[in-house]
């Protein structure tokens, strides 16, 4: 008999319930990431505006020459809107694969003969996507407000400008929710990655400039807010209290917005499954 | 932590009475207009079965019905007791799949991916990463198992396909198409390891193939498909014997005649060669269902009185083994 029986054993052990799935599938895509250097360095870089944010918010609460510095609803969004650079580059990076790699390396068959659904997966993966957003767009806002708290030594200022939390949080989950969303999307419809990143860059780029062309042409800003970061940045606007009375295009940005939430979530629903079907 | 004993129980059933692994009644799965599985009923008993049919016989079909994957028109399907319309979690959970095409997670070490498939199917990471080094030495991947998946060669894919299925300690795997792409010792040695999953480790497998030796070297039970429907069912060795006895035999003289009074008399035969042919005798036809009458015997006397009233010289017959080509080719109609 041998020293340690190399053959296979039957399992003893405890196991988990179904439900949790789509935490292993967060949990794994995120470590493969956060273990890439060039990733890392770019999630650093990320925080480079939140820095300078910070020296700001320490002169202006230091010295009253710089009091003109002093932060408000407009600061916080100039931030968010900055940070969707940097949004926009982990999208493409992180998102771009999601799903097309899976495509490309079958691995939809494997992850679907376990006990997980197909809502499990999709929401795994989108989880990633979320999570990495997240520590570029809403987290640096939020710790520049505690920054800022901390350098003036009292909440004065969130007591004054009471619905700026609120505004970065939802701001920042309706960007970081239609990215991710839209993202998925797409990488969905190809099992090449590379493929979906330059789709997802060519409808955004090309929709904004198509508005704004339309927009000039026809001498109707409404079609400025009729691109995706169109349609995002003015509900953003009306979100941080910043649109002007009377200024268009809120409802037709927001049906776009929930346009393209409900076609993404109908191309998930489409391409994602367990069996290509052949009729 | 949501968390349950391991289900490795059969479900209780009736003294005596044994459990079918997978049980099917009146299952139709239908893509559009394509009818891929046509009122099928069958049990696959405890052990290995071997799950035969030419290509759109409705295997894969079947499988993915097992698995939950796609949901039947019509009919009902139990897995290890679990209704699996009811409860397709609790049934994967049980379950081990291997992918007929090429299956990994990319930019993974195979022994991440193991474990990480062990996670998906319930295991805790600790057990999942355990479990995945035991499994992957099990199949023979032990010092490739820091090496990336993607840069495998096949027949070490296919092997890690086996791992990642096993490595939840399912209760019954599925196998389609393991020998895909392997070189003659790969494949050998992926044919021990079923063989010693199914008859010294317990586990019950469903080995989906288009290469009747595969299923004649591991599998002691067979279910044939055809176009959507079950052609023949059963243990391999009964269905064998129903063939009844199988000659080779050289003839010289009017073979075409020598034929047709063979099968004017309801015998199988069909020609190898121009003057060899193989003929199956039931044993209705020689007599030999008599317990008295030694079964061979009569039928190469029996061959023999018809040549000589058809004027033919038998110049050599042997009796030989009937196979499970000869099944397959009865029941399909040599469609392959």
């Amino acid at each position: 008999m041998p020293i340690h029986d190399q053959g296979y054993q039957r399992y003893g052990g405890l196991r988990v319930g179904p439900g949790r799935a789509w935490q292993v599938i967060t949990r794994a895509g995120i470590e493969s990431f956060v273990a890439r250097r060039a990733f890392l360095g770019l999630l650093l870089l990320s925080w480079t505006p939140f820095l300078a944010g910070a020296v700001q918010v320490y002169l202006s609460s230091s010295f009253e020459q710089a009091a003109f510095l002093a932060p408000n609803n407009k600061t916080y969004w100039d931030f968010l809107e900055r940070q969707g650079s940097f949004a926009f580059l982990i999208t493409v990076w992180v998102g771009a694969g999601l799903i097309a790699d899976d495509r490309r390396a079958n691995a939809l068959s494997l992850y679907l003969s376990k006990p997980l659904t197909v809502t499990d997966y999709v929401v795994g993966k989108l989880a990633i996507l979320l999570l990495l957003l997240a520590a570029v767009i809403w987290a640096p806002a939020m710790a520049l407000l505690i920054v800022q708290s901390a350098f003036a030594g009292s909440l004065e200022f969130v007591r004054t400008h009471v619905s700026l939390v609120p505004a970065i949080t939802v701001y920042s989950l309706l960007a970081m929710g239609l990215s991710s969303l839209t993202m998925l999307a797409l990488s969905s419809l190809s099992s090449s990655s590379r493929f979906v990143g330059t789709m997802y860059a060519g409808v955004i780029f090309f929709s904004q400039a198509i508005t704004r062309v339309l927009a000039s042409a026809t001498g109707m800003p409404v079609w400025n807010h009729l691109s995706p970061l169109g349609a995002l940045d003015r509900v953003g606007q009306s979100i941080f209290g910043l649109d002007g009375a009377g200024q268009p295009g809120l409802w037709p940005a927001m049906a776009l917005l929930l346009a393209l939430v409900v076609s993404s979530a109908a191309v998930l629903r489409w391409r994602v499954r367990g069996i290509e079907v052949v009729a | 932590m949501n968390t349950e004993a391991p289900p490795h129980q059969t479900p209780t059933v009736p003294p005596g009475a044994v459990a079918p692994v997978v049980a099917c009644e009146g299952v139709s799965v239908s893509y559009g207009s394509h009818c891929a599985l046509n009122n099928v009923s069958l049990a696959f008993p405890a052990g290995a079965v071997g799950l035969l049919g030419p290509n759109g016989a409705g295997k894969s079909s079947l499988i993915k019905a097992v698995l939950g994957l796609v949901t039947p028109a019509a009919g009902r399907m139990t897995v290890l007791g679990r209704d699996v319309a009811a409860d397709p979690m609790g049934v994967r959970a049980r379950i081990g799949y291997m992918p007929e095409h090429d299956a990994h997670i990319p930019g993974m070490t195979a022994v991440r991916f193991v474990a990480y498939c062990g996670e998906l199917a319930g295991l805790p990471r600790t057990s999942a990463m355990q479990r995945a080094h035991e499994v992957l030495f099990y199949v023979g991947l032990g010092e490739a198992r820091y090496r990336s998946v993607d840069t495998y060669s096949t027949g070490m894919k296919q092997r890690i396909k086996l791992a990642q299925a096993l490595v939840h300690d399912p209760d019954l795997l599925l196998l389609d198409e393991p020998t895909n792409g392997l070189d003659p010792r790969g494949r050998d040695d992926m044919l021990g390891l079923i063989a010693d999953l199914a008859h010294r480790k317990g586990v019950n497998l469903v080995l989906s193939s288009h290469l009747l030796p595969d299923v004649e070297a591991t599998c002691r039970h067979v279910v044939v498909m055809h176009q959507g429907a079950v052609a023949a069912a059963g243990p391999m060795a009964t269905l064998l014997d129903q063939q009844g006895h199988l000659y080779e035999l050289r003839i010289k003289g009017d073979g075409a005649a020598f034929a047709a009074a063979l099968r004017a008399a309801g015998v199988e035969c069909h020609d190898t060669e121009e003057t060899t042919w193989r003929v199956t005798v039931p044993r209705s036809v020689a007599g030999a269902d008599d317990a008295s009458a030694d079964g061979p015997d009569a039928g190469v006397q029996w061959l023999c009185a018809v040549a000589v009233r058809e004027g033919v010289q038998v110049r050599h017959v042997r009796a030989s083994m009937h196979s499970l080509e000869d099944v397959f080719a009865r029941v399909v109609g040599g469609e392959r």
